[in-house]
């Protein structure tokens, strides 16, 4: 064991070191609106709001795929179910105008329904016949929501749903800017708390969900599926929740895009954006939400962060060689390409897959062992 | 009274008329067999006969094309494979299928699925009888672990066990959803004698403690000290039952094995 991590496990026992660790968390977490808005600009903390967003997001899926191992490749279909569904109750469209704690709700429930709607054909199918069908089903949903403005105008069709309510809860509206003991809480910073609140809500189910009887039931199956069966779980239920959980969670960050972004449209649920998501899972660490955490922070903000590549280079050349939006995308893909070859279990891999991929010296020796024991 | 004697009904796993085709292959056909409450049924065959295909009839991985296979009172043909766990049969693999990623004792955990209630709610809010759950699932499993002789591997990742530990710790997970009758399919293969010595004395353990055990093995010394009866299958029709010194010497099951003289 190397040094570093010696003490880091010193550190992990000790009791102060972990609330002191915790006190440092919660303090960051929330000055972090006031302290980037300073340096980085009302813009980034739009930026954060939207990392929030895909922290749920990625954590929703991280349940399907992460936990249940069921690829899913349209995931994004929830969050557009989530948000179309605040957006049609809450917006002049119908002139319904129901509150945020009826239409949030109601949207993901909405989403836990498609989930169950997706799943249920696709019980049988695995791996990349799985990955083939869900993708279908969410550029389905996007296609539908499309096109669904005749006979009927349900969803307005391309030109999307505009002057979405923005979320206002009881008599505060997260769209205002309000002043408190002088410091000024514009709506950016609102918003940050209220997805904050909801991120960490999000963050806790997942971990209770982890180790419990449901979560043991969905990393069986993700081992082997005919076993879980024969040990009894009653695999078609257990899948579909990993599917229901997920939609949920999709719907929830939906509805709460709808709210913060005032305006949607199927161009915003395309299947760029299921992947992006599937990228955050995938390289912070599958099964680990620390990790997922962390993918879907950084995904979020290192592509906007390489807009400044034009002026960086502005800066150490005097001159501009490559536009930044263009090298934008080649950089992160490269880095992309790069975690997945150095870090193939992602960022953060989870105890499981650390294990599997790591393996420690006598534990090598005996699955050699072992294999041995097979051949003969 | 002699174990042939006993009526179907007496049985506690009683297969009738049981017909499974693939295309044309007659895997099984018309297979008639009862296991009795508290016994060791051994099923032996050669390579092909069908014993692995009995198998997934009995435990609904496959569906009978006839006939019906019951436990006890209770209908198991038609039946999906977890709920025939929840009757009170369990399996294990020819080819061990263990959750290999999970530890040992979360693999027993996963047994006991079955008996258990706590869903998405109660794992959430984790109350008290979550709580309680888990903990009861918890000693449980290792009381398990115990007794299959891996307790010391608990937090061992199951592929990272020996290859005799694997077996033991299948048959934990399998022991784990309260079975009445216990079905193994070639528990024994690629075991070295001791484990097999062991194997052996694992399986009068469990039987003592009243689970009745069908068995496919290969091994005929562990077949011939360890079952009270067996059947002999040869493409997928029952040639032979009878107590295993009997069988042995039948000579349809001999030339069954051996090839008859040309």
């Amino acid at each position: 064991m190397r040094d570093w991590q010696r003490r880091w496990r010193g550190w992990k026992r000790n009791r102060q070191v972990v609330l002191g660790a915790w006190i440092v968390i919660g303090i960051v977490l929330a000055l972090l609106p006031f302290v980037t808005g300073a340096t980085l600009g009302r813009g980034w903390v739009r930026i954060i709001d939207f990392a929030l967003l895909y922290v749920m997001l990625a954590l929703g899926l991280n349940i399907v795929v992460g936990y249940a191992g069921l690829l899913d490749l349209g995931y994004i279909a929830f969050y557009a179910v989530g948000a179309y569904v605040y957006a049609l109750l809450a917006s002049p469209h119908f002139g319904l105008h129901w509150p945020v704690w009826m239409a949030l709700p109601l949207g993901a429930t909405v989403a836990a329904v498609f989930g169950v709607l997706l799943g249920s054909p696709t019980l049988r199918l695995r791996g990349d016949y799985l990955a083939i069908v869900t993708l279908g089903f969410g550029e389905i949903i996007r296609i539908f929501l499309n096109n669904l403005n005749a006979p009927f105008n349900l969803t307005n069709g391309p030109q999307g749903i505009n002057l979405i309510d923005p979320i206002r809860i009881v008599d505060l509206g997260f769209s205002e800017t309000y002043t408190v003991f002088g410091i000024s809480f514009p709506p950016t910073h609102n918003y940050y708390y209220l997805f904050l609140t909801l991120t960490l809500a999000i963050i806790f189910i997942s971990i209770r969900l982890q180790d419990s009887r449901i979560g043991r039931a969905w990393v069986a199956i993700r081992e082997d599926e005919i076993a879980a069966a024969a040990t009894g779980i009653n695999t078609r239920n257990v899948k579909l929740l990993a599917f229901a959980m997920g939609a949920t969670f999709g719907g929830v960050s939906g509805g709460l895009f709808a709210g913060f972004q005032g305006f949607i449209s199927p161009e915003s649920f395309n299947l760029f954006e299921s992947i992006i998501v599937l990228c955050m899972v995938v390289l912070g660490g599958m099964g680990n939400i620390a990790g997922v955490i962390l993918g879907a922070v950084l995904l979020t903000t290192f592509p906007e962060a390489l807009r400044y590549l034009g002026e960086l280079q502005y800066m150490v050349f005097g001159q501009v060689f490559v536009d930044a939006a263009d090298l934008r995308m080649l950089v992160f893909g490269m880095a992309l390409v790069l975690i997945m070859i150095f870090r193939p279990a992602g960022i953060l891999p989870s105890m499981r897959r650390r294990r599997e991929l790591g393996a420690d010296a006598p534990v090598a020796a005996q699955e050699q062992a072992s294999l041995y024991d097979a051949q003969r | 009274m002699t174990p042939s004697a006993k009526a179907d009904a007496d049985m506690l796993l009683a297969l009738q008329g049981v017909s499974k085709q693939f295309g044309g292959l007659a895997a099984l056909s018309d297979v008639s067999l009862g296991v009795a409450q508290g016994e060791i049924y051994g099923l032996i065959g050669p390579n092909g006969a069908g014993k692995t295909t009995l198998f997934n009839v009995v435990t609904g991985l496959y569906s009978p094309d006839h006939g019906v296979v019951r436990l006890g009172e209770t209908l198991l043909s038609g039946c999906k494979p977890h709920e025939v766990v929840t009757r009170g049969l369990a399996r294990t693999f020819q080819n061990i299928r263990l959750f290999a990623n999970m530890t040992a004792l979360e693999n027993v955990m996963v047994g006991r699925h079955v008996r258990t209630q706590a869903g998405v709610l109660g794992a959430i809010f984790r109350g008290a009888t979550t709580r309680a759950e888990e903990s009861a699932i918890e000693r449980r499993a290792h009381e398990l672990l115990n007794y299959v002789g891996v307790g010391t591997h608990a937090q061992r990742l199951a592929r990272h066990l020996s290859y005799g530990d694997q077996r033991r710790l299948e048959i934990a997970r399998a022991l784990a959803t309260d079975p009445q009758l216990l079905a193994l399919d070639e528990p024994a293969a690629g075991m070295n004698a001791i484990e097999t010595a062991a194997l052996q004395e694992l399986l009068q353990r469990v039987r003592a403690d009243g689970v009745t055990i069908l068995l496919i093995e290969h091994d005929v010394r562990l077949v011939m000290d360890l079952c009270d009866r067996v059947a002999v299958l040869d493409y997928g029709k029952k040639i032979a039952e009878g107590a295993p010194s009997t069988v042995r010497n039948d000579p349809v099951v001999i030339e069954a094995y051996l090839g008859g003289a040309a």
